[in-house]
């Protein structure tokens, strides 16, 4: 269904541009649905659009780079007050922006960036992947305060700049503290399967009694583990402390029942704060930086999770 | 009987050799390789999870086998599984029971199989770009039923087929070692498996000799979704959800891969399904290996390749001859039969 309303809507934005009674008209050129996050950031993008009455025209690049060149020309071509872009790859872009800054539209790029001149865009609106580690380190001191534990590392697919980053972060975060040391790290490709594959694996190699704290560095595999802790007969969250990233809605089920520690939100919200920016320009034309960086909210068990888990399922993850 | 036995140790040694080999390579590694703990109602240890982990590639090949002694190849198994997952997951999901999920995870491969069937059989497209199209295009349609999430469920039933146990055993291992020996049990005790070594030999005169060749050929690919299906179940029902994006990602290559290291041909003819079998654990042993060598994950895929090309060389037909010449003249004739031999007259 949801797959079905995304088609029409991209086809819609094809359309001729209607009158419509709302003050701005944005266009959006999304990436396409390539995991369940991005089907989020698409669901609270139009409901951030909605919240503030603006009119919202969305296409969906499946993935395609010259489908999000074609989009934005026709953004162009519509007279658009501005322009929304998750970029799918960070370079070519430089021709297309030309034509929206000729039309004096400005261009917020969404979760990614690009390589092109300062001065093709407005800001791009990101996440900072090396914080997200950082979080999860500084949350983990935090909680041993000082008591000796091993930790193992479930790493994104090698060699892929969140599964870099986020290993940087939490290296930076534990750091000096002598009380933790990583003692296995391996790959989990980022899924459930691999996950739970790797960490039965390091529940031999070291022996379930000496792990004490698990940081996978997405939530997809943290879930994954704690299925493979349960089945070593151990408890997940209490024998071992487990703390990713992503804030996806199984993980915060997962927290609800203790089986999982901590998580670090990649919010999908990215819109938001380049709405805010937006309407401020338009405006008044306050600039904002070039580099808006979203909040990296760290959850715990002290968050009431099920309401969390409620509210995000619906989004689309 | 006994000469039946002799017949199969003698083709699968090699296997059981690199095999042994590789265990081995593991206990250097982790010195508790080999121990086996009942605990929590369940066996414990790596060789239970080189076994149990072994699950969706032993089941593939298993249906690979027979293809590829067709002279064919699947290259859809993987995205079949996934279809199979997302049916399953959906289905239980809808709140049917666990035994309609399976059967209609089955039906959904089956379907698969067929439908790569009939390109190769019936309309004569070559198997490699037949079973390309249901690669490419088979994961977009498990997404069509997970509607593009992790299609998570709680059935336990369903569960249990990939997660839970009998008798302390993973029920995955034995639902393997069942399909495996009822597949082999089938196509040594009856013709068929002489039928599909002669349409990989030669289908022409195998067709001229009357066999039916178009039923035999849709009949293996059908089994090899089948096959695809009962993985792919296993597969979700592990982590409780059909991950569309990810179930069997490139799983059909270690399935290929393991046929190879079984001795099969991959220009089809003669085959041994007990042989792909241990290539199955062959692969999965290394990857073992790499899981508790806690080296750095870049190296991975290196050590894979570098334990892969050993185990193809020592298997190739030239180092095998080689190796035979050597072992020939290391064996000097001892000086007594020399002596003897000069001194006897002709």
């Amino acid at each position: 269904m949801k797959l079905k309303a995304m088609l029409i809507a991209g086809a819609m934005s094809f359309v001729p541009m209607t009158a419509m009674a709302a003050d701005l008209t944005i266009g959006f050129s999304q990436i396409g649905s390539e995991s369940g996050w991005r089907a989020a950031e698409t669901t609270v993008t139009k409901q951030e659009a909605e919240k503030r009455g603006i009119n919202l025209k969305f296409a969906d690049a499946q993935q395609k780079q010259e489908n999000q060149i074609k989009a934005i020309r026709s953004f162009v071509a519509q007279g658009v007050d501005a322009i929304l872009l998750a970029p799918v790859v960070a370079t070519g872009w430089d021709d297309v922006l030309e034509e929206a800054r000729d039309a004096e539209i400005p261009v917020v790029l969404l979760d990614r960036t690009i390589d092109a001149p300062d001065d093709l865009y407005m800001t791009a609106v990101t996440s900072d992947l090396v914080h997200e580690g950082r979080v999860a380190g500084q949350w983990l001191v935090d909680e041993t305060a000082g008591a000796k534990c091993d930790i193992v590392e479930l790493q994104g697919t090698t060699g892929s700049s969140p599964a870099i980053d986020r290993k940087k972060g939490f290296e930076e975060a534990i750091a000096g503290h002598d009380n933790l040391n990583i003692v296995r790290s391996q790959t989990g490709d980022f899924t459930r399967s691999q996950g739970k594959v790797v960490m039965e694996s390091f529940l031999k190699a070291v022996g379930g009694e000496n792990i004490c704290a698990l940081y996978a560095h997405n939530d997809d595999m943290a879930v994954g583990a704690i299925q493979a802790v349960k089945e070593a007969g151990l408890k997940p969250g209490e024998d071992i402390k487990i703390v990713s990233i992503d804030s996806v809605p199984d993980i915060h089920l997962a927290m609800s029942k203790g089986e999982a520690n901590a998580t670090i939100e990649l919010t999908p919200n990215m819109a938001g704060p380049a709405l805010d920016a937006l309407e401020a320009y338009l405006a008044d034309g306050t600039t904002p930086p070039k580099w808006i960086q979203t909040e990296s909210k760290l959850y715990t068990l002290e968050d009431d999770n099920m309401a969390i888990y409620e509210m995000k399922k619906d989004l689309g993850y | 009987m006994k000469h039946h036995i002799n017949t199969t140790l003698r083709r699968i040694a090699p296997q059981l050799v690199i095999l042994a080999g590789v265990l081995l390579l593991n206990f250097l590694v982790f010195p508790d390789f080999f121990r086996i703990e009942f605990q929590h109602g369940r066996l414990f240890g790596n060789l239970i999870d080189v076994l149990n982990r072994g699950a969706p590639t032993a089941l593939l090949c298993i249906g690979m086998t027979l293809v590829i002694a067709t002279k064919g190849i699947d290259l859809s198994v993987g995205a079949a599984m996934a279809i199979a997952g997302a049916v399953a997951a959906a289905l239980v999901v809808d709140g049917h029971s666990w035994q309609v999920a399976l059967l209609g995870a089955l039906c959904a491969g089956a379907v698969c199989g067929a439908w790569n069937g009939v390109l190769v059989a019936v309309l004569r497209i070559q198997p490699i770009v037949a079973t390309l199209v249901l690669m490419v295009a088979g994961r977009g349609i498990a997404q069509l039923v997970t509607e593009g999430t992790i299609l998570t469920f709680l059935n336990p039933g369903l569960i249990h087929l990939g997660a839970g146990t009998v008798a302390g055993i993973p029920t995955p291992i034995l639902i393997w070692l069942g399909l495996g020996l009822a597949v082999t049990a089938i196509v040594r005790k009856t013709a068929l498996g002489m039928l599909i070594e002669a349409i990989g030999i030669n289908e022409s005169s195998s067709r001229l000799a009357g066999i039916n060749s178009r039923v035999l050929i849709i009949s293996v690919y059908l089994i090899s979704g089948f096959c695809a299906a009962l993985a792919g179940v296993i597969v979700a029902a592990d982590i409780k959800g059909a991950d569309a994006n990810n179930a069997g990602l490139w799983l059909e290559l270690d399935a290929i891969l393991a046929v190879v290291i079984g001795g099969n041909s991959l220009l089809g003819g003669r085959f041994s399904i007990i042989a792909s079998l241990l290539g199955a654990l062959i692969i999965q042993s290394v990857n073992s290996v790499i899981l508790l060598s806690g080296m750095p994950p870049e190296l991975n895929l290196v050590i894979k390749a570098l334990i892969i090309i050993a185990i193809l060389v020592i298997q190739s037909p030239t180092v095998k001859h080689a190796l035979y010449i050597l072992r020939a003249s290391a064996d000097p004739i001892p000086p007594g039969s020399i002596k003897e031999a000069k001194e006897s007259p002709q």
